[in-house]
């Protein structure tokens, strides 16, 4: 995956830098947020290689979540541009799936967990008109594909948590999209969730697709993932997880944070491609 | 007596008169309106916006009957009622979006400071038209509980279009509706402008308070927008449904709350609707099979007696002595211990199965743990009725080697 190599490199290649991102599933430049009067975020650039499969990785409150917000218009940003296959974010809604965290929603919203994937056809089902049988079939096969289909007539509030995160990813999956941006997917999921939601990733990197996560845990991001973006506040560093997942740029982007041990375990672990 | 019965009894079946039945009909499709956009109100988790909405009517209310007085002679002219009422709720609005956005102060704190400014200057208004001589004065108090009596024919007609015209407006908003009370981050990035779809819905909830004053009433017409989908909401989990149910609920509540208050005179109608409302939310509350106090009940005393019955007979296989009343009672009931505790022939096969299938969930347990985790009735229903057969017999597989037996 890593031998598409890194944009910048094929930037210098006699071409500049905005033919590169107009062929990224998801470039940002400038990118600037703040909370009240609280800045969060500060002049973030980032170019997505195609078909990768991306951590974002920082501490807490590093501003990971609020950059994919800011990123898809759900937060205001104070500047900067974001492109996603080369045109303006709003134009590429279509081709977007997010994935939000699963606390941002009310799991007793009177929906049961085909409503929620149906939610994903909104676009197909238009509308005026019901859904049918056949976004119906849509729908129960994207719920196979997570694991889910026996629980398509529950009501959400009836769901585990790793079970509320399985119905997101469906309900992703249902947009047939071709760029994947997930809040923190595997957060409070069990490990049998956990190993089937990134079964469904993968095969998603299988077949072509982008897929940012914002991602906490790092002892599972060379398993995962191919290339990492880390931040805090600012980008720290981004590039293939082989060469960029380091020692050096983990306490750069910690700030020190990070205990001694911790980065020993990771530096331990065989990282893909190194 | 008798003739108030039957003064009920002809304006249900709509015999009581050409305007009786149009002010039914239209207060039906009032209530049906009222009930859908509540459903996606409630939701939202903004119900206490449309208590700012009604309050906030009343000094357009007035001002519109002093001017048109002063103007035509005629302050009770409903069209221009309705839209001075419609412009100082849309201003009330605005002012709970400009303090919650622009201040610190929360949104609950702003609606109660708009609705007590609103409602008292629009007191004031209204004692102002009192001490005129225009006439008609007794028009405006109408607007405050609700009045259909002595309702014209035009008034009645322009209730019942515009409430139909709101319900199909309503009808073709409910999608991005339900995705942003749901979700809104997920709803913005499916290109639905939060911020317009939570204005139309505002912008519906408005016009349902406007055209539903005179007949709710401004201080009862919120009941009529909140309680039907409250109520609604014990018979469904599917919000669709939710909103249809809510409809026909805010729908007959109207419609019977108007046909009483036509059989005598001085009857509130708007204080008839909330009662009516109340009645069926009462009958959801405790007869819903989803979510209802009865079935809440029922199913909390169908799994203890489980609980007593599966521990019951456990004891039994053990050779224990039960002291537990309820338990012997549960027992002795199914016949498997007699009156002085003994177990019976058929306590002895039941204990026996009880301890194999309990073998048969700790297999389970161990075999599959995350499976198991995501299974409530563990050891309440057989094994049998809870997994697929391969999966039962690959347990009874796990179990033969260890020497258990049935």
């Amino acid at each position: 995956m890593s031998s598409t190599g890194n944009p910048r490199l094929a930037a210098s290649n006699g071409r500049r830098l905005a033919d590169d991102r107009a062929g990224s599933p998801f470039a940002i430049r400038g990118l600037s947020v703040s909370y009240g009067g609280k800045p969060v975020l500060f002049s973030v650039d980032y170019t997505a290689p195609p078909g990768a499969m991306i951590a974002i990785v920082g501490p807490n409150g590093a501003g990971k979540s609020t950059l994919i917000k800011a990123a898809l218009g759900i937060v205001p940003r104070l500047s900067g541009e974001v492109s996603v296959f080369g045109r303006d974010v709003a134009k590429a809604r279509p081709r977007i799936a997010y994935v939000p965290q699963r606390a941002s929603v009310d799991w007793d919203f009177p929906a049961t967990v085909l409503d929620v994937v149906l939610m994903g056809l909104y676009r197909e089902i238009g509308l005026f008109r019901f859904a049918g049988r056949r976004h119906e079939e849509a729908a129960r096969a994207c719920l196979e594909r997570v694991g889910m289909a026996a629980f398509a007539d529950r009501q959400i509030g009836q769901l585990s948590g790793g079970q509320q995160q399985r119905v997101f990813l469906a309900r992703a999956l249902a947009q047939e999209a071709d760029l994947y941006i997930m809040d923190e997917p595997f957060a409070g999921v069990d490990a049998a969730t956990e190993r089937a939601i990134i079964g469904v990733l993968k095969a998603l990197n299988r077949a072509g697709k982008t897929l940012i996560c914002v991602h906490h845990d790092l002892s599972t991001v060379p398993d995962y993932f191919d290339h990492v973006l880390l931040i805090n506040g600012r980008r720290i560093a981004d590039g293939p997880v082989a060469t960029t997942f380091t020692e050096e740029s983990l306490q750069a982007t910690y700030g020190g944070r990070l205990a001694t041990a911790q980065i020993d375990q990771l530096a331990a672990r065989p990282a893909a491609g190194a | 007596m008798g003739e108030r019965m039957e003064a009920f009894l002809s304006a249900l079946l709509l015999q009581a008169g050409f305007n009786t039945t149009l002010v039914s009909l239209g207060a039906a499709l009032l209530g049906a309106s009222a009930g859908a956009i509540g459903t996606f109100v409630l939701l939202r988790k903004r119900s206490l916006v449309s208590d700012a909405i009604s309050h906030a009517t009343l000094p357009g209310l007035a001002g519109a009957f002093i001017a048109m007085a002063l103007w035509t002679g005629n302050g009770r002219w409903m069209p221009g009622l309705l839209v001075g009422s419609a412009l100082s709720a849309a201003l009330g609005i605005l002012a709970v979006e400009w303090i919650t956005r622009r201040t610190r102060l929360t949104e609950d704190t702003a609606i109660g400071a708009v609705l007590s400014v609103f409602f008292g200057f629009g007191t004031v208004i209204v004692t102002v038209i009192q001490s005129l001589s225009t006439g008609g004065q007794a028009g405006i108090t109408g607007f405050l509980v609700g009045s259909t009596a002595g309702m014209l024919r035009s008034e009645a007609e322009l209730i019942a279009v515009t409430a139909a015209l709101l319900g199909v407006a309503i009808f073709l908003l409910r999608r991005p509706f339900t995705l942003v009370c749901f979700d809104q981050d997920y709803a913005a990035t499916r290109g639905i402008d939060v911020r317009l779809t939570d204005l139309a819905m505002m912008g519906l909830t408005l016009a349902v308070t406007v055209i539903g004053l005179k007949v709710a009433g401004l201080v009862l017409i919120v009941a009529l927008i909140i309680i039907p989908p409250v109520a609604a909401r014990f018979w469904t989990n599917r919000p669709e449904r939710m909103v249809v149910v809510a409809s026909a609920i805010g729908a007959v509540s109207a419609y019977l709350g108007a046909v009483i208050s036509s059989t005598g005179p001085g009857l509130p109608t708007g204080a008839l609707i909330v009662l009516v409302a109340f009645a069926l939310f009462s009958v959801s509350l405790v007869f819903s099979p989803v979510r209802g106090l009865l079935a809440g009940t029922i199913e909390r005393v169908v799994l203890s007696r489980r609980i007593h019955e599966r521990q019951g007979l456990l004891a039994l296989a053990r050779g224990e002595p039960i002291h537990d009343p309820l338990t012997r009672r549960v027992l002795r009931r199914r016949g498997y211990v007699r009156a002085d505790g003994v177990a019976t022939e058929a306590g002895g096969r039941a204990a026996s199965a009880a301890v194999l299938d309990e073998a048969l969930w700790a297999a389970y347990r161990r075999r599959f743990p995350d499976e198991a985790a995501a299974e409530p009735r563990q050891g309440l229903v057989p094994i049998a009725d809870a997994v697929p057969p391969d999966l039962l017999a690959t347990l009874r597989g796990e179990l033969r080697p260890s020497g258990a037996r049935a």
